[in-house]
C-alpha cells in the first residue's frame, strides 16, 4: 500500500525550506498516519534532500499534516540549482511512500 | 454600509504569469464587490527593481494592463467591481498612469485611482542599520550588512490598513506595491463592515479567506492529486463571501471547471504554510488550528474557527541582492545506453569548461526520467529497466560570469563532437542570468508606517501626471 491510497498531498517553498500538506482521505487512514507519518519517515524518505531537521503539525480538525523539511532546496528559490527549485514536487512524491500494515478499514471510511 | 449582509471578494490572479483572462470570466460570472489580483511573489520584486533600473518608467506587472483593457466592457457598468492589486510592483505610480491612459482613452476618465506606495524602504536601509535594525536573515540571523553591497531591493509587506483608507476616499481602482497577499482581501471586508482592530475574529476569518484565494485556482482544484476528476481547461478562480460577522464561505462562479470542496481547501489552507498556529501576516498573527470546514453544497465550503495570536509589532521585509550567474542546459539522450551516455556527456562538458580554466563553484546534474527530480533515498530501483531515453539537464553556478558564459558555450558543439544519440536543442547558447536571492527580515511598523502615502485621483489627472511627470499632488499618509 502506498500514501496515495490513503492521502492527498501538496507542497511549496519558504525560503529554503519546504513545506508539505498530506490530506487524510478518511477518519480512519488519518488516525493509523498519526502514529505511522512520522517525522522520522519522512525524513527517511526524503533521505537523498538531506534536511536538517523534519517538523510535523497535526491538524485534526481538517484530517491534515503539515510537515516542514528544513534546508532541502538546495538554496531555495532563485539559488536552486535543481529543476524543483521550490519544492513543488515533493507532494507528489510523498505519496509514493510505502504505508504497508496500513489495516483494510483504512482504504474506506 | 454596514448593513450589508455579505461581500463579495473574488482573486483573478494568483502571480505574475497566472492566465490573463480569468479575471475578465471571473467577473463576467462571478458577481464580485470587488476583484483582487495578486502579482508578486518573494522575488518578483527584485526583477522588476532591475526593469525600473532600465526605464524608469516600468517596474510593475504589465499584465495587468492587458487585464483593465479586457474590463473595459465591465468597468463601463454601474456596480462594476472595484479593483484592488499589488500589481504596481516596484513602480505603482507609473503603473497608475498606464492604467489611466487605457481608462481616458475608453471614455472613463472619471474613474477613480489610489497608489498606495511607502513599501520600497530601499533608501532607508542604511540609516535604519546605522540605527540598530539589523534586518537580520529570519532564518540565518546573519545581519544584512554581510550584503548592503549587493543589494537590489528591499521592501516591507504592508497590510490591509492603506488600502481601507484608499477605499474610505472613494475609489475604483487600488493600485499598490508589496502588500501581503492576504490584506488584499481583508482591507474590502475591513472596509465594507467597519471592522475595528478588536474585532478579531472578524479579522482572522477575513485573513484565512485571503490566504485562500491569493493563489487563484489553487483554491478550486488547481494542482490537485484529484486532477483528474476535474475540468481544469476552464478552471473557475475563487470566491470569498464573507458576512459582517466573519462568517466565511468559498465558492467559484456556476458553469466553470475545477471544484471546490473540503479537500481543495484544506489543500490550500496549509499551502506555503510553517506553524500553522503562528502564520504571520502584517495584520495579524493567524492561527488556522482550530479551522473547521464543512461542504455547504457542491462547490460551496463554509469556513469557520480561524483565530489570531495578536497584531504582530513587526513588518516582514523581502529583499533581494545579487548572487552571482547561473545557467541551465537541456537535452534529450536516446538510446539503449542513455544511462551511461548522459554521464559521460555531462563529464565532457564540465571537463571542457575547466579545461577552458574555469572551476564552476557550483553545478548541478540531472537525468530526467529516472528520479532525479526529488533525490530520495533508494531511487535506483525506479528506474525501468528498458528506458531508452533520458533528459539530461545540467545547471551551473558562479560568480563570475565569464566561467557560466564559457559552459553555456560548451553546450552546442555536442551535437558534433559528443555522441550519437542526443537532440532536443532549444537554444544555440543558453542564456546567462544575473541571480538575486532572497533576504527575508522584518522591521518595526513604527519605522515603515510614516512612509506609506496614499495617493487618490481621476484618471484624467494620472492621465496628466504622466505626461507632465510631476509626482504626486494631494499624497498624504
Amino acid at each position: 500500500m502506498k500514501l496515495v491510497q490513503l492521502a492527498t498531498a501538496r507542497s511549496g517553498d519558504k525560503g529554503n525550506h519546504a513545506n508539505i500538506v498530506v490530506v487524510a482521505r478518511w477518519a480512519s487512514a488519518f488516525a493509523w498516519l498519526q502514529d505511522h507519518l512520522t517525522c522520522q519517515r519522512v525524513a527517511e524518505f526524503f533521505g537523498g534532500l538531506q534536511p536538517t531537521r523534519v517538523e510535523r503539525f497535526v491538524l485534526p480538525n481538517v484530517q491534515a499534516f503539515n510537515f516542514v523539511l528544513y534546508d532541502v532546496l538546495d538554496g531555495g528559490g532563485s539559488l536552486s540549482l535543481r529543476s524543483d527549485t521550490q519544492g513543488k514536487l515533493l507532494g507528489t512524491a510523498i505519496l509514493d511512500l510505502p504505508c504497508d500494515g496500513a489495516p483494510l478499514e483504512t482504504l474506506s471510511s | 454600509m454596514n448593513d450589508r449582509p455579505s461581500v463579495r471578494i473574488g482573486n483573478g490572479c494568483g502571480f505574475y504569469g497566472d492566465q490573463l483572462d480569468a479575471p475578465r470570466d471571473l467577473v463576467r460570472s462571478g458577481n464580485l464587490d470587488y476583484l483582487t489580483l495578486e502579482y508578486l511573489a518573494e522575488l518578483t520584486l527584485s526583477i522588476l527593481a532591475r526593469r525600473r533600473e532600465k526605464d524608469p518608467s516600468h517596474g510593475y506587472a504589465h499584465d495587468f494592463l492587458y487585464v483593465v483593457e479586457s474590463l473595459v466592457p465591465d468597468l463601463s457598468k454601474p456596480n462594476a467591481p472595484k479593483i484592488i492589486t499589488n500589481a504596481g510592483g516596484m513602480n505603482p505610480p507609473s503603473c497608475a498612469r498606464a492604467v489611466a491612459d487605457i481608462l481616458c482613452a475608453a471614455g472613463l476618465a472619471d474613474r477613480r485611482i489610489a497608489v498606495v506606495t511607502g513599501d520600497d524602504i530601499m533608501s532607508h536601509v542604511d540609516s535604519w542599520l546605522d540605527d540598530g535594525e539589523p534586518l537580520e536573515h529570519l532564518d540565518s540571523g546573519r545581519p544584512l550588512t554581510d550584503v548592503r553591497e549587493r543589494l537590489v531591493s528591499a521592501n516591507a509587506y504592508l497590510g490591509a490598513a492603506p488600502i481601507v483608507e484608499a477605499l474610505r476616499r472613494g475609489t475604483d481602482i487600488v493600485i499598490t506595491g508589496r502588500v501581503a497577499d492576504a490584506s488584499l482581501t481583508v482591507a474590502p471586508a475591513r472596509f465594507v463592515f467597519g471592522w475595528s482592530d478588536e474585532d478579531t475574529e472578524q479579522l482572522a476569518q477575513a485573513t484565512v479567506a485571503g490566504h485562500l484565494i491569493e493563489c487563484g485556482a489553487q483554491a478550486t482544484g488547481g494542482y490537485s492529486t484529484s486532477w483528474e476528476s476535474l475540468q481544469l481547461t476552464d478552471v473557475g478562480y475563487p470566491i470569498a463571501v464573507l458576512d459582517a460577522n466573519g462568517e466565511l464561505r468559498i465558492t467559484k462562479p456556476a458553469g466553470t471547471g475545477g471544484a471546490v470542496t473540503v479537500r481543495t481547501i484544506t489543500e490550500q489552507l496549509l499551502y506555503e504554510v510553517g506553524d500553522p498556529s503562528a502564520y504571520l501576516t502584517p495584520d495579524l498573527i493567524l492561527d488556522v488550528t482550530g479551522v473547521r470546514l464543512e461542504q455547504v453544497e457542491p462547490d460551496l465550503v463554509a469556513v469557520r474557527g480561524a483565530t489570531t495570536r495578536g497584531i504582530p509589532a513587526r513588518y516582514k521585509v523581502s529583499a533581494a541582492y545579487r548572487a552571482g550567474y547561473q545557467t541551465s542546459g537541456q537535452l534529450v539522450v536516446y538510446g539503449e545506453d542513455c544511462l551511461r551516455k548522459a554521464d559521460a556527456i555531462a563529464g565532457m562538458v564540465l571537463e571542457r569548461v575547466r579545461r577552458a580554466g574555469f572551476e564552476l563553484e557550483r553545478f548541478h546534474v540531472e537525468k530526467l526520467g529516472t528520479g532525479d527530480a526529488v533525490p530520495r533515498s533508494s531511487d535506483q530501483a525506479a528506474v525501468p529497466d528498458a528506458l531508452r531515453e533520458v533528459v539530461l539537464r545540467i545547471a551551473v553556478a558562479d560568480s563570475d560570469r565569464r566561467a557560466v558564459e564559457r559552459f553555456s558555450r560548451e553546450w552546442a558543439p555536442l551535437v558534433t563532437s559528443g555522441p550519437a544519440g542526443i537532440g532536443g536543442y532549444t537554444q544555440a547558447r543558453q542564456p546567462v542570468r544575473p541571480v538575486y536571492a532572497f533576504w527575508p527580515a522584518t522591521v518595526a511598523k513604527s519605522r515603515v508606517d510614516p512612509l506609506v502615502r496614499i495617493d487618490v485621483r481621476p484618471a484624467t489627472q494620472w492621465a496628466c501626471a504622466g505626461k507632465h511627470d510631476s509626482g504626486s499632488t494631494d499624497s498624504s499618509p
